[in-house]
């Protein structure tokens, strides 16, 4: 659920990395961390198991300027991967508000890829939500690793298992170097905040036009 | 789940109900956040405390120990309490969307918070759902 906060002139929105353990949710936090200034980011909040695979979910508030008067404020979740964790992810989906995919190009962890996309499918519906009514952004992570003679899903081949239908954006990344990882956040956000926007434009004119028959 | 609006002088009243009820009784803060983990209002010393992350941990917490309720067949717990050294933390679920988390000093007794809380509560959630 965004917030509007008129008193201190903010939005607030809420944007979840989603995708299988281990391809790169969390990298994506931390290179957004520390590549952004001090002044535009909050601290960096992660809950990880002994063994770097995120627990229960990474945080990081970012200030994105403002838009008409109004500050903009991110915040970026990640989700546990693993498949067992269902239940943490479902609740770090709660007032999600834009999603980022983040899908592993390794060839071994395709299956991975579609059932944590069929995963977040069902989450969603739980909170009466549809994956293609949301703002989503896709983000095929780990493409240095074809310079590595590792097996990798070609592009088309991550298009066609995961956004045939959804025909969301999708950047090319290699999160551990930063490549793509701005260019992903730059337009989920883009494309959460008019979400947000427009969301709330509409439950005002509602409003108003219901003021109106009574 | 729709988009929350809080207005300026929303703000102000509940702010004059967190004031007038808990930190009138020496509550050192007291933050109502909602479920996806923001804050939508805080009244009292925040010095040091991380507010945001705060929320998305205590919505978090809230949102794991209802599960746990779930496998003991019990609806929810409403109420979260966790006590430490100098400072205590109390959790009260406000309505379906928001949470109350309140932080007090030993000094201040467990049974009058709750009793303050469950006071203010319906209060709350009447500010809340009101239309502007």
């Amino acid at each position: 659920m965004a917030l509007i906060d008129l008193n201190k002139r903010e939005i607030h929105c809420k944007i979840v990395y989603y995708g299988p353990g281990r391809c790169g949710k969390t990298t994506n936090l931390f290179y957004i961390y520390n590549a952004v200034s001090e002044k535009y980011r909050g601290k960096l909040l992660t809950i990880e198991t002994r063994g770097e695979r995120t627990l229960f979910f990474d945080l990081l508030p970012i200030n994105l300027g403002k838009i008409h008067g109004l500050d903009i404020r991110i915040q970026l979740y990640t989700v546990p991967g693993q498949s067992h964790y269902r239940a943490t992810r479902k609740l770090v989906l709660k007032g999600v508000d834009g999603i980022v995919f983040v899908a592993d190009s390794l060839r071994k962890r395709r299956e991975k890829n579609i059932e944590s996309l069929i995963d977040l499918k069902n989450n969603l519906k739980e909170y009466g939500l549809k994956l293609e009514e949301l703002p989503l952004v896709f983000q095929y992570n780990k493409r240095d690793l074809i310079n590595a003679n590792i097996p990798l899903l070609t592009i088309e081949e991550l298009e066609n298992d995961l956004n045939k239908d959804l025909k969301a954006p999708y950047f090319e990344a290699a999160a551990l170097k930063g490549i793509g990882v701005f260019e992903t956040l730059k337009e989920i956000s883009k494309r959460t905040v008019k979400y947000v926007a427009r969301k709330y434009i509409f439950n005002q004119a509602h409003k108003r036009a219901q003021g109106g028959v009574l | 789940m729709g988009t929350m609006v809080v207005t300026a002088e929303k703000v102000k009243e509940l702010q004059k109900v967190l004031n007038a009820q808990l930190l009138a009784i020496g509550v050192s803060l007291a933050i109502l956040i909602d479920e996806a983990g923001n804050v939508i209002v805080a009244a009292g010393n925040e010095n040091g405390v991380d507010t945001t992350s705060l929320a998305a941990l205590a919505a978090a917490n809230f949102g794991a120990t209802a599960q746990i309720a779930k496998l003991l067949g019990e609806e929810d717990f409403s109420i979260l309490y966790h006590k430490g050294k100098r400072d205590n933390i109390h959790f009260t679920k406000i309505g379906m969307d928001f949470i109350l988390v309140t932080i007090f000093t030993d000094e201040i007794p467990l049974g009058l918070v709750r009793l303050r809380v469950n006071q203010v509560a319906q209060e709350l959630l009447n500010l809340l759902s009101e239309n502007d």
